[in-house]
């Protein structure tokens, strides 16, 4: 969301800072959701979620292909398994109508079954939504800030807010370790933290539930097995268990629904993923469990009481722009969204110049395992790293993670480097990339082995040097102050001399 | 892209693809190359730097790399040409493989015979489905081996390993001498899933606790591990409610199986066998797929090395065989897992060779047993068989029919079938096959070894 809308500001003459916590973006619940482009006929007419859904759906496809992002336009089904079921999709058709999604059809189940034959034999009819798809929501919250970076905006990563200062009714700077930035506006697109964000500036008017959600990956050898999401007819709170393919080729379950209390909670459970698996074979029976190559969680920020999106300036306080309590579908309304807060934003004093060098494309990072043998040949002639590949499973060389070290956003994890190039997110999940990466990462970013991590903070992948947990316990350290000479090794208050590995040893 | 033209290509330069390079060659191939992804040959062999390799095969007890050595020597001493730090991208059922690397880029090798030799992958922790954070510090235990052996770099400090097969084992000892702090094993089983040597030596000699019947149920930490919670489970694998404790560590890693990497040999087609996840092999270790070889752990998953290196030794005299036009043709028989026996490895038996050399099946029990027999039945008689005074799943049993033991008229077509046989015949009748059991012995004072029924 953040990223989307400082992409959006990014086209006029402004000084724009995205402000993030964690060590890379779409670290928060972007990375962890259905990954759907909705058609938009779930949300009750006349909220913000159903007209930024319909918006944010039209422009999906221009959005994406200015910013090299996967995108398919698969049109998406909500199945009905009995009678009393279907008489839902035509509320759901007309509700869709109400809030102008184009081409819904109720479909009977022969058509059903022609087009999606995994699909539970017991289908009644289906709502065909021919505008629905699928999409990347991490590559486009990382092309979304490569762009804006290319077009101006700087980042400040791994620096959470911690304060700001309230001058006559207005924000007057954002405080984070380190810095001060002195502002005009803010907007706070802090996720499941939106409410904690807003009370710094004096303001307590919804409160975030994080609504937790698990999820089954499959390998992609079965990714075939469904060719567009699959939704069940949706309860009051949820759109329900959906089976999709993802835009990589994997399929994807889930997710269930549960409040939780924690906003670091982001555990999957038995008893969840039990669920996901029962909802997920409701609408696929032969779903294969043992195909499973990742489960995960994440979690939807939940405005409470308000149950829309909280989209516009905090009451009191003019200069502070809330886009918050942005669960589904704000993956597909970000584009719209962005759009909004910019007229928000415009509405409370903000002037907006367009900037006549603002560039909107962002090209696709190039990726081997996309490409043809002769375009896979001449790439390697130009740089023999297109020759090594380095994660066996998504066919990754090490010309691509060494790229994606090196662009506009800077990218330091392991979690950064998948999420840019694939590398480790295939069927064995990084057990063979993994060390590899890690080493590439140090050597890049000379970052030392054991200070690389996986998602930033304290997530470090190495505890250190083997041997040092030896001499922790010898309670014998290398004494000698410089790195030069031999080393001086103390143990137990003896003293020793030999060697050159100093503090290694 | 360069085209190569060669005899026999072997992709995998682990142990399975180094024998099978050299047996290839030795065996009067001409032109055979070895592709490896690694920077080195020996696959995984290399981060193995324990002994134990080699005790059966040539009577001395080296380590991995010294055991890859060996085979190393061979290979060159034999003419095989390697290429290393190279990717198989594709093979095709007319075996025309492609390749690339840094240095030549990409390239097609077109082979008379190929041999598939990938190994296998570790089974992680989508594979398991273990509930809880995502933090920094889960590990498969080979990916783990490599960081403290080859880099030089310690995955942790405090370490719980889940599953008690092989590489954990080690890398619980591994650690441990490298001052590690290893809490616990678990093992979903009730018995252990390795090989009783490294349950002593790695285990019991190092002091660290071995739970049966136990498994994780919960990770916890946002960044890093801070613990897990353990359960016992009940005799369906699922936790008992009630059983729970933590443990606190930094590191949990797993030794939960490993799967057959097939992703090559998918491409190629051919039948797969459901139990072993590998592709289905005659005795010549060929798949269905014409021309095209597997062995080691890519066929099924092994526990010592040096039946890889008999199993690539087949392979190779294989497609050496293939390459001269001397493969065996005529009638075959399946093999079948019969009561007691988890799968059989190979799955179709030429009557010619059966004939005309000894064949050595390879198979896993289902169960652990003390004195038993292993029997090979043709037509509901025992052709075969051999005493053993304890099999365990863990430990592969392997049954060498000597030539000449199943008599070819026997096994005509239309030979009356004991009606245990599984119901999946061809069409055209019932097919003959060779079934393989497990069978408590009866109590008979009869010769140790093979024992005709």
């Amino acid at each position: 969301m953040g990223t989307g809308i400082a992409r959006e500001l990014s086209r006029y003459d402004l000084r724009v800072v995205l402000v993030e916590k964690r060590a890379d973006v779409a670290f928060g619940t972007t990375k962890a959701n259905t990954a759907l482009v909705h058609a938009g006929y779930d949300a009750e007419p006349g909220t913000w979620k159903a007209r930024l859904n319909v918006r944010g759906n039209a422009l999906y496809p221009k959005v994406c292909s200015e910013l090299g992002v996967a995108y398919k336009n698969t049109g998406s089904l909500v199945v009905a398994l009995s009678e009393e079921q279907a008489v839902h999709l035509h509320e759901l058709k007309a509700r869709g109508e109400t809030n102008g999604v184009p081409g819904l059809e109720v479909i009977p189940r022969e058509r059903v079954l022609a087009i999606e034959p995994g699909i539970n034999p017991n289908v009644v009819a289906a709502l065909w939504a021919p505008t629905g798809g699928v999409t990347s929501p991490w590559e486009l919250a990382i092309a979304y800030a490569e762009n804006a970076a290319a077009n101006g905006v700087e980042l400040l990563l791994s620096s959470p807010v911690i304060g700001m200062d309230v001058r006559g009714g207005r924000v007057a700077s954002v405080q984070s370790p380190g810095v001060v930035i002195d502002t005009r506006f803010v907007v706070n697109a802090a996720g499941i933290w939106a409410d904690d964000i807003e009370r710094m500036v004096g303001r307590d008017d919804f409160e975030i539930t994080p609504r937790r959600g698990e999820y089954y990956l499959f390998d992609k050898r079965v990714g075939h097995l469904v060719s567009r999401p699959l939704f069940p007819v949706p309860s009051e709170s949820t759109k329900g268990i959906v089976v999709a393919p993802t835009v990589d080729g994997n399929l994807i379950a889930g997710p269930n629904a549960l409040i939780v209390g924690d906003k670091g909670d982001l555990a999957t459970t038995a008893v969840g993923l039990a669920e996901v698996i029962d909802g997920a074979r409701r609408l696929v029976p032969g779903l294969p469990v043992r195909e499973s190559i990742t489960n995960f969680a994440g979690l939807r920020a939940v405005a409470v009481p308000v149950g829309d999106f909280v989209i516009g300036a905090s009451p009191g306080v003019p200069n502070f722009v809330n886009a918050a309590g942005i669960q589904s579908p704000g993956l597909t309304a970000a584009p719209a969204i962005a759009e909004a807060v910019r007229d928000i934003l415009a509405d409370a004093g903000l002037e907006l110049t367009e900037k006549p060098e603002f560039n909107p494309v962002r090209g696709r990072p190039t990726r081997f395992a996309e490409l043809s043998r002769d375009e896979q040949s001449a790439l390697v002639e130009k740089n023999p790293l297109w020759g090594h590949i380095i994660c066996r499973c998504e066919t990754v060389t090490e010309a691509e993670i060494v790229e994606a070290l090196h662009r506009p956003v800077p990218c330091t994890t392991l979690d950064g480097v998948k999420f840019r190039t694939r590398a480790g997110a295939g069927r064995c999940q990084g057990g063979f990339c993994g060390p590899r990466v890690v080493d590439i990462i140090h050597r890049e970013l000379g970052i030392p082995m054991e200070q690389v991590t996986k998602k930033g903070g304290r997530s470090f992948v190495l505890s250190g040097p083997s041997k040092e947990p030896l001499l922790e316990q010898a309670a014998c350290r290398c004494v000698n102050p410089s790195e030069q000479g031999e080393c001086r090794i103390e143990t137990r208050g003896r003293e020793e001399v030999g060697g050159h590995a100093h503090r290694r040893v | 892209m360069r085209t190569v033209e060669c005899d026999v290509a072997v992709v995998g330069a682990g142990p399975a693809g180094l024998a099978a390079a050299a047996r290839a060659k030795q065996c009067g191939a001409g032109r055979v190359i070895l592709m490896d992804r690694d920077r080195e040959l020996g696959g995984i062999l290399n981060q193995c730097i324990h002994n134990g390799f080699g005790l059966q095969l040539l009577s001395q007890e080296l380590t991995g790399p010294e055991y890859a050595e060996h085979f190393i020597c061979e290979a060159h001493d034999a003419g095989v040409e390697t290429m290393l730090d190279t990717m198989v991208l594709e093979v095709t059922r007319g075996r025309h493989i492609v390749a690339v690397n840094r240095n030549e880029g990409l390239m097609q090798i077109d082979a008379k015979a190929v041999v598939l030799a990938m190994g296998a992958r570790e089974r992680n922790r989508g594979g398991v489905i273990i509930p809880g954070m995502r933090p920094a510090g889960v590990f498969t235990a080979g990916a783990a081996q490599r960081f403290v052996n080859m880099e030089g770099y310690m995955p942790g400090k405090r370490i719980v390993v889940l599953g008690s097969g092989d590489i954990g084992l080690i890398m619980a000892r591994r650690l441990t001498w490298e001052g590690a702090k290893v809490e616990a094993v678990l093992e979903i089983l009730p018995f252990p899933s390795g090989l009783t040597r490294n349950i002593v030596q790695c285990l019991n000699d190092q002091g660290i606790p071995l739970y049966l019947s136990h498994t994780v149920v919960d990770i916890h930490g946002e960044e890093r591990v801070r613990g897990v919670t353990v359960a016992r489970v009940d005799g369906d694998l699922r936790p008992i409610p009630g059983t729970e404790w933590d443990i606190e560590c930094d590191t949990l890693l797993l030794s939960v199986g490993l799967i057959p990497e097939n992703e090559l040999t998918r491409d190629v087609g051919g039948e797969l066998d459901p139990v072993t996840g590998g592709p289905v092999v005659t005795d010549e270790m060929e798949t269905s797929t014409p021309g095209i070889f597997a062995c080691g752990n890519v066929v099924h998953i092994h526990d010592l090395v040096d039946n890889v290196t008999r199993e690539a030794w087949t392979a190779g005299e294989g497609a050496a065989r293939l390459v001269s036009g001397q493969q065996p043709g005529g009638a075959t028989i399946r093999t079948r897992a019969g009561d007691g026996v988890r799968y059989v490895v190979p799955q179709i038996l030429h009557l010619d060779s059966l004939a005309s050399r000894d064949v050595r099946l390879f198979m896993r029990a289902t169960r652990p047993a003390e004195r038993v027999q292993v029997e090979a039945v043709v037509g509901g008689e025992v052709v075969f068989s051999k005493f053993e005074r304890v099999v365990r799943p863990a430990e592969m049993v392997v049954l060498t029919i000597p030539r000449g033991k199943v008599d070819p008229g026997k096994v005509s077509p239309n030979m009356a079938i004991p009606t245990t046989v599984s119901p999946d015949h061809a069409e055209g009748g019932p097919q003959p096959e060779l079934v393989v059991r497990i069978t408590p012995r009866d109590g008979d004072t009869a010769a140790e070894g093979g024992r005709k029924a």
